[in-house]
């Protein structure tokens, strides 16, 4: 997104000759402002009434219901688990890839960007694949008495694979453009490379590092197709928040499905606010906001 | 390249990095390691899958009238989606970008819910809100129109979901466009429309096209805010994703593997196309 105060120079205000009618300029405003408000307030304001269509001692019941109860805890365990991986992935790919040249840089970059092009659905088949009972790994793991598909590591599993490149490509693309000469100046000045690293670079990429921390964790915490390919929707054991909305409404249980479903949609409004407020006070240490 | 590798030492090594950094190794190494394990490893299980298939595995798949429509109706429901959210992507990103009115910070930020929103969410609210006692499905009923439990329905979902890609990928476009070939076109006699269809259109053309490519791959794998609005009936509403879960509780993992090799290929695809529209609008506009 933009910068907000350069965007601001650049609206134009009166200038009849490079700006539409002020007919067009209101039927365009209009347009997308009754669109998005059709298309995305009025969804998400459905959840909340929905979720209270019957007072608010059937919202907290749905809430403090044990299979729900369950349900928001894995949750919070499984992106507890995978985001921390796929941070310390995304620095370590970002720091190869933004400080060094090598060959196969590029290549390397859109193996990472991969996942966002895989179908949540693939995501998850192909562990099943991987480890399942008749997957390849299959029955070597099953000698082992050991439970992948359908327990918790096989939700952390498709879980880090959808999250994947959320980290690295907000990182990369900053780190390439600060360069390396902070650092070798601190080598120079006889830093270790570690300190160099905790006391040059990570400040320099804090605020990056928060927003695709802030990214991967909604979608970690929100992720249905994959985790409901590996999951076997086992209530009140592999059901994460999700999944345990799917089915309250599939049983017609709408009350609380929306019920759980308001909670993740507040995730999704503070991941938004979260996210614009960083756009908005440290838009200049987030690379994205110039791409 | 070739004047560089002969400037170079005789016994150049095949792989070689520059930077002064360390933790090189370590850093790459890890990586290497993570992608081959998480990413790499279990996509390479699927081809194998698929082809100790073998072709006459992907016949008898693909020869299945309902596999057909449901990839059909994938393909096709997405394209038009995509296209639909990136047409009306533009327009919302122009006034974004261009105009300032009230709340258009606020409505800026809402662009991102459907990135935000898990998609069992989104799914659950679109199907309520357009089911026939829904708060905009009733008035539909009434005028006739049916739009969950069918392709329309998927049509809404898909929309939905590609609707930031279309609005991200050309509002930083927008924003750099340059003002003074504006008012020049302007001075040369030009009317408004003809200075919006000659003058900014071209350059917003590539990020548009990559914006609708993106659209387009999210809307063809997307599952949880599709299923619920779409009713999946089988050769009306089903999606190739939902048939591969449906595959996969029957325990015929070829047929799951097939359709999910199909869509991983066309997902490939669209990745190529996308490179190949920002290499061509690079060498077009000499920049990115």
């Amino acid at each position: 997104m933009p910068d907000p105060d350069l965007q601001r120079d650049r609206v134009y205000v009166s200038d009849s000759v490079v700006t539409e009618a002020p007919w067009a300029r209101a039927v365009i405003i209009a347009f997308a402002a009754i669109f998005l408000a059709l298309f995305l307030l009025l969804p998400l304001g459905l959840i909340f009434r929905e979720a209270l269509a019957k007072g608010i001692g059937a919202y907290w019941e749905a809430l403090t219901d044990p299979d729900a109860v369950t349900a928001i805890q894995l949750t919070l365990l499984v992106a507890a688990i995978a985001v921390p991986l796929n941070l310390v992935f995304g620095v370590a790919a970002s720091w190869a890839i933004a400080k060094f040249d090598f060959p196969g840089k590029s290549f390397l970059i859109t193996l990472v960007d991969l996942p966002f092009s895989v179908s949540p659905v693939v995501a998850g088949l192909v562990y099943v694949l991987l480890f399942g009972a008749q997957g390849l790994l299959g029955p070597w793991l099953q000698s082992w008495n050991i439970q992948i598909v359908f327990a918790l590591p096989g939700i952390v599993l498709a879980t880090v694979f959808v999250t994947f490149p959320f980290v690295a490509r907000e990182l990369i693309p900053l780190m390439q453009e600060q360069g390396a000469a902070d650092e070798e100046a601190a080598l120079t000045l006889g830093a270790s490379g570690l300190r160099a690293f905790l006391t040059v670079t990570l400040p320099n990429i804090r605020w990056a590092l928060l927003y695709g921390v802030l990214l991967c964790n909604a979608r970690a915490m929100g992720e249905f197709g994959a985790v409901s390919v590996v999951s076997g929707h086992i209530r009140g054991l592999t059901n994460t928040m999700p999944l345990h909305v799917e089915i309250l409404y599939n049983e017609y249980n709408f009350v609380a499905a929306f019920a759980v479903a308001s909670l993740l949609a507040i995730l999704a409004l503070v991941t938004l606010i979260g996210k614009t407020f960083l756009e908005w006070r440290y838009g200049e240490a987030i690379a994205h906001g110039r791409r | 390249m070739s004047v560089a590798a002969a400037a170079a030492p005789a016994r150049r090594p095949f792989f070689r990095k520059t930077g002064a950094l360390p933790g090189f190794g370590l850093a790459l190494g890890y990586a290497l390691t993570w992608l081959g394990l998480i990413v790499l490893l279990p996509l390479a299980a699927l081809f194998l899958r698929a082809s100790s298939a073998g072709l006459a595995g992907f016949a008898a798949t693909l020869s299945d009238p309902r596999v057909q429509h449901a990839l059909l109706i994938s393909f096709g429901v997405s394209a038009v989606a995509s296209i639909a959210a990136s047409l009306a992507g533009l327009v919302i990103a122009w006034a974004l970008t261009r105009y300032d009115f009230p709340g258009r910070r606020v409505i800026d930020a809402m662009v991102d819910l459907p990135f935000a929103l898990p998609t069992a969410v989104a799914g659950i609210a679109l199907a309520a809100l357009y089911a026939p006692d829904g708060l905009l499905g009733a008035p539909l009923a009434r005028l006739g129109w049916q739009v969950v439990y069918n392709p329309i329905g998927i049509f809404i979902a898909m929309v939905f979901i590609g609707l930031p890609y279309a609005v991200r990928t050309v509002q930083p476009l927008i924003a750099e466009l340059d003002r003074e070939l504006e008012e020049a076109a302007a001075t040369l006699g030009a009317s408004r429309l003809q200075t919006v269809f000659q003058i900014l259109a071209p350059p917003l053309i590539p990020a548009a096209l990559t914006g609708l490519a993106l659209a387009f791959a999210r809307a063809l794998g997307e599952y949880g805010s599709v299923i619920f609005i779409a009713g999946n009936l089988p050769g009306v509403s089903e999606i190739a994703p939902l048939l591969i879960v449906i595959k996969l509780s029957e325990f015929d993992y070829t047929g799951a593997t097939v359709i999910a090799v199909i869509m991983l290929i066309m997902a490939f695809l669209v990745l190529l196309i996308i490179n190949l529209i920002q290499a061509w609008s690079r060498r077009r506009m000499g920049n990115a």
